[in-house]
């Protein structure tokens, strides 16, 4: 099974040096061939299980309270009259 | 005794009668760190002025009788995993991409531990994001085992179970996501606990795989285990995952032995791959347990062997998503400064979870981890003459050595094999000592039913009263020369 890691990484917005992409290729491959034991077993009509305690649901009361404000910006090296400031990402 | 190898219960009562203040505890665990923190590189930040400040505060609160039911950690130290939120204490969650992140609120955990008037003395180093088996992919280096120093502490929860064996602290906090409190709960010879999914809150604890992290904690007995639960247990409305099931007072079975309780020994897990080291202490262990009245049965798990590629699915795909996040303009430096352990996860995930492999990998992954679910289930079922328990081996070996398996991160990966289980199924595990081979720790996990906790602690109770080996401590000093040759 191979990966194409450039992709991938393409995808995961994760800059790679490129003797990474080697590395990780076999690496990732060798992940993959240990995984695929899953289709081992016969998984049709099987539920999946993604909360594990039984919750469904959980909601609360649609009510404001404290919470962060300014200090939320305060590990930020980039900020504008209390916003985080970014890069624009449209061409005008 | 030296006042930093005292148990919570011992630390209790000594505050508690005045026979020494809290300053003296602190220091003495402080002075322990100054000691023995260079060799075995345990924590990544010591908060020595502010944990003294809180000493202080505490002994002047301390008035006999009183404060226990209120405080029950006063002026007690404890050592935070890095990646539990601390307001105003950098948190690096071991990577250097949040080298310099100061957060701005506590963790649930952090504020019910500060309200029980505990004293954080430090963040503990770990594989970064809760990434590893080892300890060895820290960005700020590996944490050594205190039992010899040329072997592996275990990971991720690395620097927090080796600066608890090292008596640096009273207990420590803990993540568990696929063994990451067991394991090095098991090579450093501490009592660790995974609880329940949900048991304890996850908020403000840095996310690695949702459905899967569970919060806990090492401690040097089984009942300073549960004195903890009582303390970090309950819903919290941060968190939505917390069910509303009511926490128990956790020490209340502890002396109620295990006369009469079916104990199950999966044979999946004793069937292949076994150090004969550990089958033996393994097989000792279930010993002890039946001449203290234990019932132990066979019983079979049929998907264990599936269990650690389900979760190595589920658990990078999370990872993929929740570091998603960190883009370095809120908080900390960008992407690339994500160690290869990260990167590795992360396109693993990104990969698992993308168009056209999606239902391939992760909705078979969640597949199978519905039957794993059912294979505990079925062992646990009272109507089909289940067990009460389950107990296996932590590790299938003892302690490897420093950089045996870091170049083969599958090798890595399959360390885990007897501790994933417990995370796809969320149920809790009580990690325990039983004993050692050439001088390095070997550990066992009870595992029960969901909210079972109090039943795990009675059974590890009744057996740490009898075995005591969690009263064995490491000799630091010789930790500078080659040890386990017996």
């Amino acid at each position: 099974m191979k990966i194409d890691v450039t992709h991938v990484a393409k995808l995961a917005n994760q800059p790679l040096k490129k003797e990474e992409i080697k590395k990780f290729e076999s690496q990732l491959s060798s992940i993959l061939g240990y995984i695929n034991k899953l289709n081992e077993i016969g998984t049709k009509n099987v539920e999946p299980t993604s909360q594990v305690t039984g919750l469904e649901n959980v909601t609360r009361g649609d009510e404001t309270k404290p919470s962060l404000s300014q200090e939320a910006l305060s590990n930020s090296k980039s900020t504008h009259n209390g916003l985080f400031k970014v890069k624009a990402i449209l061409d005008e | 005794m030296k006042l930093n190898q005292l148990t919570i219960k011992q630390a209790q009562e000594g505050l508690r009668n005045k026979k020494f203040s809290s300053v003296e505890l602190t220091k003495a665990c402080l002075e322990q760190i100054k000691k023995h923190n260079p060799s075995l590189n345990a924590f990544i930040t010591v908060c020595e002025e502010d944990a003294l400040e809180s000493a202080k505060k505490a002994d002047d609160l301390v008035s006999p009788g009183e404060t226990l039911e209120a405080k029950p950690l006063l002026g007690i130290p404890i050592a935070l995993k890095d990646l539990f939120s601390t307001k105003g204490i950098k948190t690096t969650a071991g990577s250097k991409v949040l080298e310099n992140y100061i957060p701005p609120y506590d963790a649930t955990v952090v504020k019910k531990l500060k309200d029980v008037g505990a004293t954080i003395i430090g963040k503990t180093n770990q594989d970064a994001w809760g990434h590893g088996s080892s300890g060895e992919n820290s960005d700020f280096g590996a944490t050594k085992n205190p039992w010899n120093t040329e072997y592996v502490p275990g990971g991720s929860s690395s620097g927090s179970a080796a600066a608890l064996a090292a008596d640096m602290c009273i207990v420590s906090t803990g993540t568990d996501t696929g063994g990451s409190l067991r394991l090095p709960a098991s090579f450093c010879n501490v009592v660790g606990l995974k609880p329940t999914y949900g048991r304890v809150s996850r908020y403000g604890i840095i996310a690695m795989a949702s459905s899967l992290d569970s919060i806990g904690h090492f401690t040097k007995t089984v009942e300073d285990s549960a004195i903890l639960l009582n303390v970090t247990a309950g819903h919290d409305e941060f968190d939505a995952t917390t069910p509303g099931v009511d926490a128990q007072n956790y020490t209340k079975n502890l002396n109620n032995g295990v006369k009469g309780i079916k104990i199950g020994v999966p044979e999946e897990y004793v069937a292949k791959g076994l150090d004969k080291n550990v089958q033996t202490r393994f097989e000792q262990a279930l010993k002890v347990l039946e001449r203290l009245g234990a019932i132990i049965k066979k019983v079979s798990l049929p998907h264990t062997e599936y269990g650690n590629a389900a979760y190595y699915i589920i658990q990078p795909s999370e990872v993929s998503s929740n570091l998603a996040r960190y883009d370095g303009i809120r908080y900390g430096h960008g992407r690339e400064k994500f160690g290869d352990e990260a990167k590795r996860r992360i396109m693993l995930g990104t990969y698992t979870l993308s168009a056209g492999y999606y239902d391939a990998y992760y909705k078979k992954a969640m597949q199978v981890r519905t039957l794993i679910k059912k294979d505990f289930s079925d062992a646990f079922n009272p109507s089909a003459d289940g067990v009460d328990a389950i107990i296996t081996p932590v590790s299938p070996t003892p302690p490897w050595k420093l950089g045996e398996k870091i170049n083969d991160p599958l090798k890595m990966y399959l360390s885990d094999v007897f501790t994933v289980t417990a995370n796809l199924a969320g149920i809790p595990g009580l990690a325990l000592p039983m004993g050692f081979a050439n001088e390095l720790p070997i550990g066992m996990q009870i595992l029960g039913p969901q909210f079972s906790e109090s039943l795990l602690f009675q059974i590890g109770h009744a057996y740490e009263q009898t075995t005591e080996w969690n009263k064995r401590k490491p000799e630091l000093n010789s930790s500078l020369h080659i040890g386990g040759s017996t």
